[in-house]
């Protein structure tokens, strides 16, 4: 399969008044073509800082890219200018942010948002863009797009925001698609909506996506793989079915232990995981799972575990992979 | 669950608000009973009149009209001094635990003015019982000096518990205690709150938007859709035989964390926004929305029914 985007030991940093925040510290990943990926983990595990670093939207400073690749269609992002990224950012790959409230221009038109990139990207007159806007806005299930078009966001509703945003992002037919939290903020009737209309899109221009979310229903129901964060790193990478059936990573078990799930009974408690994630400005030298992890070894305080191969598909970084501690991963 | 007593009992309540000319009625005729010991589960979407429901069962807003009974008594026509003390029965736990702690007061601070409003302790005996809440939800009782900057959301949550425990309710409406929460530690604080109401008879209204969760945490579980309650059922029986439309949908729109289940799964999915609550449709307000709707159900208000024993709801299918 090809390969639309490869992250190799990227290293993120941020520098504070209290030193060196450390969000993102080697991780490595691939997007196909065509595929739906999930980045999962808590808040803080770097999950937002690695999508926003593939745009190049982090600000530096104080952020930096101490280290790493991101070859997008073969280029490499981190060496791009800005004047480079303009090119890239809503032609090549587009962002859904998370907070629909927030993140559109209160005081431009819904259309002259939509067409913003169109005028710029595909050097279209403003009339065909904003018929191209009003297409977009029909495509994404926003009624009477007409009177819409000429609207401001406080004139939309949450979920009509989101798929104005939706609009915005796809307007270029982007080849990467990264979405945020995408409906983080919206009610589960309109979640349903919102990634209905996300799979046919995606099955309609074979779009690829990375779906940054800490709801695992919404992975199980859109994506392929799955790419594990914690303590910024990747901890686990699977297909859905490695990582939902058969997780390796004592914190993958623990994320999938943490959730009721509405078709099962209620009898078996749930599991939650103790303690909070470490501290990224000083990061532990071991597994930085090691402080709220039950299996815990003492070499996971000491050495850093690789991701080891565990199948043809799925990785786990985990010291119970290692040969010597099999009698303990069983139990 | 039947041989528990009432505690309390909600009869048609209405919490209207002007805005201008308009008004929104937030909570328009809703009646139900929270058994002692028991936890109620309210889910809806944004909008639905959830929480407002929850702040005027405890007063905090007035009621437009209705009534709502604590252990048999009225507590809508309290004068103030009665209903102060009426408030060490019934307290609350809030949604943003960034927002809901005082940032310049520290934590034995917080927890401590409970007491102090209500001269339960003083000097060292208050000390001692701002510790003990502490190790109660626990947090580390020297703690008690920080400030809620110093704490975690999981924590800080753990704070705003401890300070709705420290004057020991009987009643607590928890209004979406954990949606600020990352996953692992929502698991922490819900683990705690059937801890609390296990060891001291504590009776919950959980209102929440998850209703993964509210099924796991609640014995009985009500919908509301635009300030009406339109099913209300025991935990089981509503995910397992939900009657509304509305119920319906929303379960089905709940994405289960398991991709099996998911690929074979049937979804409905709903048309469009939930409407203004400011102008909601005639009749039966989920109609603009139902995939079985009927013309009957733009002509009347659809009664609130015991359809089945135990399983309430509003809907002209069931007449």
């Amino acid at each position: 399969m090809e390969r639309i985007l490869e992250v190799k030991d990227l290293q993120v940093s941020f520098h504070t008044y209290a030193g060196e925040v450390k969000a993102v510290r080697g991780v490595n990943f691939h997007v196909n073509r065509g595929e739906a990926v999930a980045i999962v983990g808590e808040s803080g595990c770097g999950k937002s800082v690695t999508a926003q670093t593939l745009m190049k939207l982090i600000p530096m400073p104080p952020g930096e890219i101490k280290k790493g690749e991101i070859l997008f269609n073969g280029e490499d992002i981190v060496k791009k200018s800005n004047k480079e990224m303009e090119s890239i950012r809503g032609k090549e790959i587009g962002m859904i942010f998370q907070d629909p409230m927030t993140s559109l221009n209160p005081t431009m038109t819904v259309g002259n948002q939509i067409a913003e990139g169109l005028i710029k990207h595909q050097n279209m007159s403003r009339a065909a863009a904003r018929d191209r806007a009003i297409e977009l806005l029909t495509m994404v299930g926003i009624p009477q797009p007409e009177k819409r078009v000429e609207q401001y966001p406080h004139e939309f509703s949450g979920g009509m925001r989101q798929r104005a945003m939706i609009a915005i992002a796809l307007a270029c037919s982007p080849k990467l698609l990264i979405a945020d939290e995408p409906t983080t903020a919206l009610d589960v009737t309109i979640q349903a909506q919102i990634l209905d209309l996300m799979k046919e899109l995606q099955k309609k221009t074979g779009t690829s996506i990375i779906l940054i979310t800490h709801d695992l229903g919404v992975v199980a129901e859109m994506c392929d793989r799955v790419i594990v964060m914690y303590a910024g790193k990747v901890i686990e990478t699977g297909t859905v079915d490695d990582i939902f059936y058969n997780p390796q990573h004592p914190y993958t078990k623990g994320l999938l232990r943490s959730v009721p799930r509405l078709d099962l009974n209620r009898d078996e408690p749930l599991t939650p995981i103790f303690g909070t994630p470490p501290d990224l400005l000083r990061p532990p030298v071991g597994c930085g799972f090691t402080a709220r992890c039950e299996s815990a070894m003492r070499v996971c305080q000491e050495i850093d575990p690789e991701l080891n191969q565990i199948s043809t598909t799925q990785r786990a970084a985990c010291w119970l992979q290692h040969p010597l501690a099999q009698n303990r991963a069983g139990s | 669950m039947d041989n528990r007593d009432t505690l309390i009992e909600v009869r048609n309540l209405k919490k209207f608000f002007t805005i201008g000319d308009n008004t929104l009625k937030a909570v328009n005729d809703i009646s139900f009973e929270i058994k002692r010991g028991e936890t109620l589960g309210v889910v809806g979407e944004s909008g639905c009149g959830k929480s407002t429901a929850g702040r005027t069962i405890l007063r905090l807003y007035d009621a437009t009209d209705g009534d709502v009974l604590f252990e048999g008594k009225s507590i809508m026509k309290l004068n103030h001094q009665e209903m102060k003390a009426m408030r060490r029965n019934m307290q609350m736990i809030f949604q943003d635990p960034y927002a809901s702690l005082n940032p310049r007061m520290t934590v034995g601070d917080i927890i401590g003015e409970a007491l102090d409003i209500h001269g339960l302790a003083t000097g060292q005996k208050r000390k001692e019982r701002i510790q003990e809440l502490l190790s109660l939800v626990s947090l580390n009782p020297e703690h008690m000096n920080r400030f809620p900057h110093e704490f975690s959301g999981g924590q800080r949550q753990r704070i705003g518990i401890a300070r709705a425990l420290a004057v020991e309710p009987k009643f607590i409406v928890c209004d979406e205690p954990i949606s600020a929460l990352d996953v692992s530690v929502q698991a922490q604080v819900v683990n705690l709150l059937e801890q609390l109401q296990e060891r001291m008879g504590l009776t919950y209204m959980f209102i929440a938007h998850d209703l993964s969760m509210v099924k796991y945490i609640s014995d009985r579980v009500a919908v509301m859709y635009l300030g009406k309650m339109v099913e209300l059922a025991e935990s089981d029986a509503l995910y397992e035989k939900p009657l509304h439309p509305y119920t319906q949908a929303l379960l089905s729109a709940i994405p289960i964390p398991d991709p099996e289940v998911e690929r074979n799964r049937e979804r409905i999915v709903l048309q469009g926004d939930v409407p203004s609550p400011m102008n909601p449709p005639s009749g039966c307000h989920f109609r603009t929305r139902c995939p079985k709707a009927m013309p009957e159900c733009a002509a009347a208000v659809p009664v609130w029914k015991e359809v089945e024993p135990g399983h309430f709801a509003a809907c002209h299918l069931y007449n």
